[in-house]
């Protein structure tokens, strides 16, 4: 039994999210992360140009809107990340030759903006209705020059540490789906930042069962 | 049909506005604001830049207005829309070309350094009325705005962190709304403020820009109606009284956000999520327990010693950027010219390579084409060589 010496750093800051916020998308939300916030909208499963259609899955695209100037590659780069963890839950074999089209606006960037991301997009997922195989939430973590892991750190934390990692985590096993890493750090700090991050997603997941039980409440 | 009865879709009377709800974000310049259920999130920005040239005193404003692909599904990204120029080219013209914001005071240094503030407007949700939407959006986002205090001794700038001294408020004369009025039946109806449904149906479209002092910064009439002058006239009153409304609530909005932020409270967009609808949950900070679930260990560790170790010398960091690897060994990159020559073609005998060294020096003619003009650049060269003439392979 190994005991990660995590210090006052390993916290979850204050998280919410609203569900259903906009009209006009099938599924909306915005999730918060102390001042971090992100608003996710998804439509689908609509029509597909023919140029991008799969013939036996749903086309899922995925749009990183920054609030100041125009998209660049980071952009680009957290939407590959969004991406191919979204494809790894989303059932799209159930729906052939359709497109799904999954919005995200940065609102606010306190740090954490990946695992902001991940989790808005999985709540205006699970809000649109689309099927899904388990539910994932993103879990970012720093290490700072004294080696201290700091779980969701602000942006202040994040220009001062050296090494940064973000991980979508699963629902079901707790396995990674996604992991995004920048910085220099040893083996045994990887691991110990996974295994820290599947903890904190349990309350992560713990709060999507609390929302949905709470949205529903009136209905059950 | 419900506009020969006076009803609307959603019951307000002919001249109503919907909700308007404006809040602000943690950092100056941001605004979220909400007409009904049309969305728009607006953000101002700054940075020095040099001036343009023909107002060297002045500084730049830049709108732009985007209309995310989350605001309808008929808005992809990267689309040149004819709305959206239209949006685009309306904003600037209520904002910029009323000059409600003072750009002389923008000025850091004459000619070489100016404020360039840029505005960016965000669409999030389409249910009409976005050009309303949107300029209370950016004259809220702008007033509420911050620029960093600046300090200037002669050529030197020292721009001050908001640590070091508080930013300082844009200078903004006046505030100027628009306010849309759609016409039905050849302009026999009208209708303020009109939702998505109503605009697909519209004939015409009538956005008067205005302050709260009366001031018509700007009029636009789109849809080819032809208007009465006593029905622009009965729209302008109509607008004033809007617009006082409006700017009222805005100027509430702003008190309100700093009387929050003096006092020490909580504010921003966290602070403004609305906490009493069960589509809305929040959490309070939670700590993550420390100990750790050893299998996790176990199975990364067995990988990790399978993996076949190459001996490899780690790099020395001189600098930060920097890398080395390895020390004191010769450079193998640009090899002499009589190494080359040895290695290849062997069938060279000694005095083709004494032509060829003696060749270097000379001009080379690359083409035997007489046509070209031949320039001898060192005359007292016995001979020039032509690269394909001498040589041939044996």
């Amino acid at each position: 039994m190994d005991q990660i010496e995590t210090g006052s750093g390993s916290v979850l800051r204050e998280y919410g999210s609203e569900q259903n916020l906009l009209s006009k998308p099938d599924g909306s939300a915005t999730f918060l992360q102390g001042d971090t916030s992100v608003l996710a909208g998804v439509y689908g499963p609509a029509e597909v140009k023919v140029n991008k259609e799969i013939y036996d899955r749903a086309t899922l695209e995925v749009v990183v809107q920054p609030k100041v100037g125009m998209s660049s590659v980071r952009e680009r780069a957290r939407e590959q990340c969004v991406r191919e963890t979204c494809e790894a839950v989303l059932l799209s074999t159930l729906h052939p030759r359709s497109s799904l089209t999954l919005i995200l606006q940065v609102v606010h960037d306190d740090g954490s903006l990946l695992s902001c991301c991940l989790n808005a997009a999985c709540m205006a997922l699970m809000d649109a209705g689309l099927p899904m195989g388990r539910l994932f939430c993103g879990v970012t973590c720093a290490i700072d020059s004294d080696s201290q892991i700091i779980t969701d750190p602000t942006a202040q934390q994040e220009r001062e540490s050296r090494a940064l990692m973000t991980f979508a985590i699963d629902s079901k096993e707790r396995n990674v789906l996604m992991s995004s890493t920048k910085g220099s750090f040893s083996v045994k700090e990887l691991q110990q930042c996974i295994a820290l991050s599947q903890k904190a997603s349990e309350k992560i997941f713990q709060f999507y069962r609390d929302s949905v039980k709470r949205r529903y409440s009136k209905i059950l | 049909m419900f506009i020969y009865l006076f009803q609307r879709l959603d019951g307000r009377q002919t001249y109503d506005y919907r909700n308007i709800r404006i809040t602000f974000g943690t950092d100056y310049g941001c605004c979220t604001v909400s007409l009904g259920k049309t969305r728009v999130l607006a953000q101002v920005s700054c940075e020095l830049v040099p001036p343009k040239d023909s107002r060297p005193t002045e500084g730049i404003v830049f709108f732009n207005l985007e209309l995310s692909p989350m605001a309808s599904p008929a808005f992809q990204p990267n689309r040149q829309s004819e709305l959206l120029v239209t949006l685009n080219r309306q904003l600037e013209r209520c904002l910029r070309n009323s000059k409600c914001i003072d750009t002389e005071s923008l000025c850091v240094v004459s000619g070489e350094k100016v404020w360039q503030i840029r505005v960016d407007v965000h669409v999030l949700n389409h249910d009409g009325n976005l050009m309303d939407a949107a300029s209370i959006a950016a004259i809220s986002a702008l007033s509420h705005f911050r620029r960093p205090d600046v300090a200037i001794q002669g050529r030197d700038i020292t721009i001050f962190s908001p640590e070091e001294r508080d930013p300082v408020a844009l200078s903004i004369y006046h505030m100027p709304i628009c306010v849309s009025f759609a016409f039905f039946q050849q302009g026999t109806y009208l209708l303020v403020d009109p939702c998505e449904k109503e605009e697909q149906v519209t004939d015409g479209l009538l956005v008067i820009a205005m302050n709260k002092h009366r001031e018509i910064c700007s009029i636009q009439s789109s849809g080819g109606i032809m208007l009465l002058k006593d029905q622009v006239l009965r729209c302008s009153k109509i607008a004033s009284v809007k617009v006082s409304e409006i700017t009222d609530l805005i100027n509430k909005a702003l008190e309100n956000d700093k009387r929050v932020r003096k006092e020490g409270g909580r504010f921003g967009f966290a602070e403004s999520m609305p906490k009493e609808r069960i589509t809305a949950l929040k959490r309070d900070e939670a700590p993550v327990e420390m100990t750790v679930y050893p299998f996790n260990f176990v199975l990364l560790s067995c990988c990790m010693n399978l993996c076949v170790r190459i001996p490899v010398s780690s790099p020395v960091i001189v600098a930060t950027g920097t890398g080395q690897l390895g020390e004191g060994v010769q450079s193998t990159w640009g090899l002499e010219e009589e190494d080359e020559e040895d290695e290849c073609q062997g069938e060279m005998d000694k005095e083709e390579k004494k032509k060829k060294k003696a060749e270097k020096d000379e001009v080379m003619v690359i083409s035997d084409s007489e046509e070209e003009e031949v320039v001898v650049l060192n005359p007292e060269a016995p001979y020039v060589f032509s690269l394909f003439s001498e040589y041939s392979y044996q």
